[in-house]
């Protein structure tokens, strides 16, 4: 809390302005002493900034701006799975394969964007446009089973179709 | 101070195992089976720590609770039923404990941990003999934390024991859980060590063997070691431990549990200094210098040659041309039996204050402990002000307390001569370089004065006289002022100043005017006890009148003829190494008495008596609050060594003195403590002369924590941490930039007539006109005042 990192001082400049705007705001909905609360939606903005990951640097930049022992934002970081922390493709595609759209065909699907694309579960195509998520638990849209998560945009009802035009329109 | 009103602990009934207790309401079940001696499985439970809950081995059974509940997270009720010995319960047990097994590996054989593991004990009575799990165990990357504490992560079981501790009481959260569920393990940021200077505890608190002491390390077996009480004598708060020995070796040190004192900790400095003990330089043998040669001789010429030496040059030169000069971390017995040799031979110079140049308050100082309140009142307190004090190194324990209070909302300010990087926040600081420390103190005593409406007395008017108050100073004057328990505590920064009279002084008015108690933090592991005994130039035992005699460091000044040096490196443990040490090479004899033979101590002594360190000899030990320890020994003497008290009477019947006919260490304490009962410390009052600032650079020679006395400078591990990176002069960016110096310039740095070269470092947090030379390291063995005046150059 009041120790000093001395490896961390300083890495809060790589934050820009939108993103010290974005913690900032979240920093206001907690209690003065309860920064620690504020890391998840921080760490976010800075994964925004950085072009869909944090690097090192960067959580060392979030504890630094929220003057937090630097483990504390890695702890969070690595919980996380919405967090990553190696680069990413351009896009992020979350299929759910959790129960509901398992029964609804997600395994199928999830082949058929396997196959598409070329590439495995947590792994990005090669010019850097999608990366497909590891296996993600449930999002929590079992009412439009099964579904996908494109860049936090929900996408239910999926078919083989529906899911090559989504992600053919991507840039 | 005060009066509290005492605390009303509401009490509940509960029944455990059908046994009926009262217990206080909100605490948990386990700290009532805990208090009652019922025992309850645990990993994650520490009464220090906070409650996680997470290895879930505590597991209880509760009536009318639907399933079992963690003993150590559920709160004790009116009418609670609990049974730890039910069916429910243990199968409970049996269940998690197969659980934590899953991924923990069978290494016991080649576990440091084997044979004293939590782990291992509880699995021997919750365990199945036969695992059903036959996939495979996961494995987790060690790091390397430092030279202390060595990781075996895989067999971690996530009690987060090391976390809490980290976090909660060392205060540098280093340690982290990272990943989530089975890839849990815990980790630190980007290779970053863990450096606390309390980072040891975590090896106590590891149930399992996945931190462990890493010098011990596959060097002895729990089962092959005797636990023999002992105390480490490095800092005034006598913390109690166990050395851990097997065939007359010291092989590992662990805390002893003593509440007011360490509580249960260890600082590392306590925990690893043994390992200096086997030391190439050790003196084991009595040794004379004859024509310039050493010759290694028996006890017998040894105490021969010492006495005719100290005889001679009394004969000679009249008594007074002796100086005795101790160690403040030998025993109380020691000190009582070198004040009566060096009176006994009509010398009336001894004294134990090696690291203090200004003693022009002796007469006022008379109290022996050096705290006015005990230690433990630290958490207690609601205001603490630190002057001169980087209390986190000069005593990790006491820093550790003072962390405590501030997490109990105690306001912590600072009146420093750096911004010490603490593990708690500062309520207000003022940071000045030494020599304008007395002026920012007489400022707050002139806030102090007008907040209090009490008038400064006229002996400090000539401090105070031209004080400049800010609003820093009214802030902290008005935090004083305010209610509760008040704490100084006036550090080692202020003891070893060149005003350190003033500063005391003016610090206890400032104590008095706003109803503080005033604590100060000493050199060395026996203040109180050399004090009591007598190892003063104008104070004899129990606060008797003796004739005045010269002070550590007049002693040195003065060029007397003939030195007595008791476990005293003269280059590392003295003020102004630079003085003294010519001051010693020019003496006609020098006798030492030392545990350890540097080549820059056979430079200058004639004779060197093995002296037996601490953890070898016992003795009675008196903390800077005054707690009296009897020390006993752990290991016999290593060599031909002796112990203090021996040498000392060997010494005194050679020279025919009377008093030095004890036959063992009880006669002389028994003899001792009846002289001690009858204690009168008369307080006079005194005049100081108006203080002088003088030179526009100087130095802040702190003692670097790991080099406080000869055992800690020859331990390796210390040595290889990374708070013992201490070669480096620390500037201010306003004193390095006109100098043309930047990070890692080579720079000059002189006091006096001592030189040496060192990289710079700049630092905001040194005000300007300070410079960060620590003292007792190798490089500053030639420097002058460790708080004095100081050039730095390009080299």
């Amino acid at each position: 809390m009041s120790h000093k990192a001395d490896f961390i001082a300083g890495k809060k400049d790589l934050l820009n302005e939108d993103t010290r705007a974005t913690i900032d705001h979240w920093v206001s909905k907690f209690p003065p002493d309860k920064k620690r609360s504020a890391l998840i939606q921080a760490l976010l903005g800075a994964q925004d900034q950085n072009g869909g990951w944090v690097s090192k640097d960067m959580i060392e930049a979030v504890a630094d701006y929220l003057e937090l022992p630097p483990v504390w934002a890695y702890e969070v970081a690595s919980f996380y799975s919405m967090i990553d922390q190696e680069p990413v493709g351009k896009h992020k595609v979350n299929i759910c394969t959790n129960i509901s759209c398992w029964l609804n065909g997600a395994e199928d699907l999830l082949a058929h964007v396997e196959k598409k694309l070329g590439i495995k579960l947590g792994e990005t195509t090669s010019d850097d446009r999608i990366t497909l998520v590891v296996e993600e638990e449930c999002l929590a849209g079992c009412c439009g089973a099964p579904m996908m998560v494109v860049d936090g945009h929900y996408h239910e009802n999926l078919d083989t179709d529906k899911i090559d035009e989504i992600l053919d329109g991507l840039d | 101070m005060s009066t509290q009103p005492e605390k009303v602990i509401e009490m509940v009934s509960i029944e455990i195992d059908g046994q009926a207790l009262q217990v206080p309401k909100n605490s948990m079940i386990i700290e009532a089976t805990d208090k009652a001696g019922i025992s309850i499985p645990r990993f994650c439970y520490h009464s220090k720590l906070s409650i996680a809950a997470n290895c879930r081995m505590c597991l209880v059974d509760i009536e009318k609770s639907p399933k079992p509940m963690p003993a150590c997270a559920t709160p004790v009720m009116e009418g609670m039923k609990v049974y730890t010995q039910s069916r429910r319960a243990i199968d409970a047990q049996h269940g998690v404990m197969e659980f934590l097994l899953i991924n923990h590996p069978l290494d016991c054989p080649i576990c440091d941990q084997g044979g004293e593991c939590e782990l291992q004990d509880l699995a021997m009575g919750y365990g199945r003999s036969v695992s059903r799990f036959s996939e495979r165990k996961r494995v987790v990357q060690d790091h390397d934390i430092g030279s202390l504490v060595q990781t075996d992560l895989t067999r971690c079981i996530q009690c987060t024991r090391c976390v809490r501790f980290l976090d909660e009481i060392a205060g540098t959260q280093e340690l982290g859980m990272l990943g989530r569920g089975d890839r849990s393990e815990i980790g630190t940021c980007l290779a970053q060590g863990v450096n606390s200077e309390l980072s040891g505890n975590v090896i106590d608190l590891c149930p399992v063997g996945a931190l462990t002491n890493k010098p011990f390390r596959y060097s002895a077996r729990a089962w092959e070691l005797m636990a023999r009480p002992s105390m480490a004598a490095h800092d005034g708060v006598g913390s109690n431990l166990w050395y851990h020995t097997r065939r007359a070796q010291v092989m590992r040190a662990v805390p002893r549990d003593c509440e007011p004192a360490n509580e249960t900790w260890l600082s590392d400095r306590d925990r690893y200094s043994h390992f200096g003990l086997n030391a190439e330089d050790r003196s084991l043998e009595p040794m004379v210098k004859v024509d310039g040669r050493w010759t290694k001789v028996t006890w017998d010429e040894g105490i021969r040659v010492a006495s005719r030496a100290l005889r001679d040059g009394v004969t000679e030169h009249g008594g007074a041309s002796l100086g005795v000069l101790m160690s403040p971390s030998v025993s109380t017995e020691e000190y009582y039996l070198a004040q009566r040799l060096a009176r006994g031979l009509d010398s009336p110079n001894i004294d134990h204050r090696l690291r203090e140049q200004d003693f022009s308050d002796d007469a006022a100082r008379t109290q022996p402990a050096a705290f006015q309140s005990p230690m433990a009142a630290i958490d207690e307190a609601n205001t603490i002000l630190l002057i001169g004090s980087n209390i986190r190194h000069e005593a990790p324990i006491l820093g550790q307390r003072v962390r405590k209070a501030w997490r109990n909302g105690a306001q912590v300010a600072a009146l420093n001569p750096v911004d010490w990087n603490f593990h708690f926040s500062l309520a207000n600081r003022l940071i000045a370089a030494p020599q304008y420390l007395l002026k920012e103190l007489a400022a707050l005593a002139v806030a102090v004065s007008a907040a209090t409406a009490k008038d400064i007395p006229a002996a400090l008017a000539a401090a105070v006289s031209d004080a400049k108050v800010g609003n820093t100073h009214t802030a902290m004057a008005d935090m004083l002022n305010n209610g509760g328990n008040k704490m100084l505590i006036l550090g080692q920064a202020a003891m070893a100043h060149g005003q350190a009279a003033w500063l005391r002084q003016i610090a206890e008015w400032i104590a008095t005017a706003t109803g503080a108690n005033l604590n100060m933090v000493p050199f060395g592991a026996n203040t109180t006890g050399a004090a009591m005994a007598g190892a003063l130039p104008g104070q004899g035992v129990a606060g008797k009148d003796v004739d005045q005699g010269l002070n550590a460091r007049d002693m040195l000044t003065s060029a007397a003829k003939t030195y007595l040096l008791w476990d005293v490196e003269p280059g590392a443990d003295l003020a102004n190494p630079g003085v003294s040490t010519a001051a010693l090479a020019s003496a006609e004899t020098v006798v030492a008495v030392s545990a350890f033979a540097s080549e820059a101590l056979k430079e200058i002594a004639d004779v060197i008596l093995p002296l037996a360190p601490l953890a070898e000899s016992e003795g009675l030990f008196y903390t800077m609050d005054g707690q009296s320890f009897a020390v006993e020994q752990a290991v016999r003497a290593s060599g031909q060594s002796k112990q203090g008290w021996k040498i000392l009477r060997r010494l005194g019947s050679q020279l025919e003195l009377d008093g030095f006919s004890q036959v063992d260490l009880a006669s002389l304490r028994e003899e001792m403590l009846a002289e001690l009962g009858t204690a009168n410390y008369t307080k006079a009052d005194i005049e100081l002369t108006a203080p002088t600032s003088d030179g526009d650079l100087y130095r802040v020679g702190e003692v670097a924590i790991y080099s406080v006395d000869a055992l800690c400078r020859r331990s390796e591990y210390l040595q290889q941490t990374v708070l013992a990176d201490v070669a480096f002069v620390g500037l201010n960016p306003l004193d390095a930039g006109p100098r043309g110096l930047v990070d890692g310039s080579e720079v000059k740095v002189s006091q006096g007539d001592g030189h040496a070269m060192l990289p710079v470092r700049i630092f905001n947090e040194l005000p300007k006109g300070a410079v960060w030379v620590k003292s007792a390291i190798g490089v500053a063995m030639t420097l002058g005042d460790s708080f004095g005046p100081i050039s730095v150059e390009a080299a």
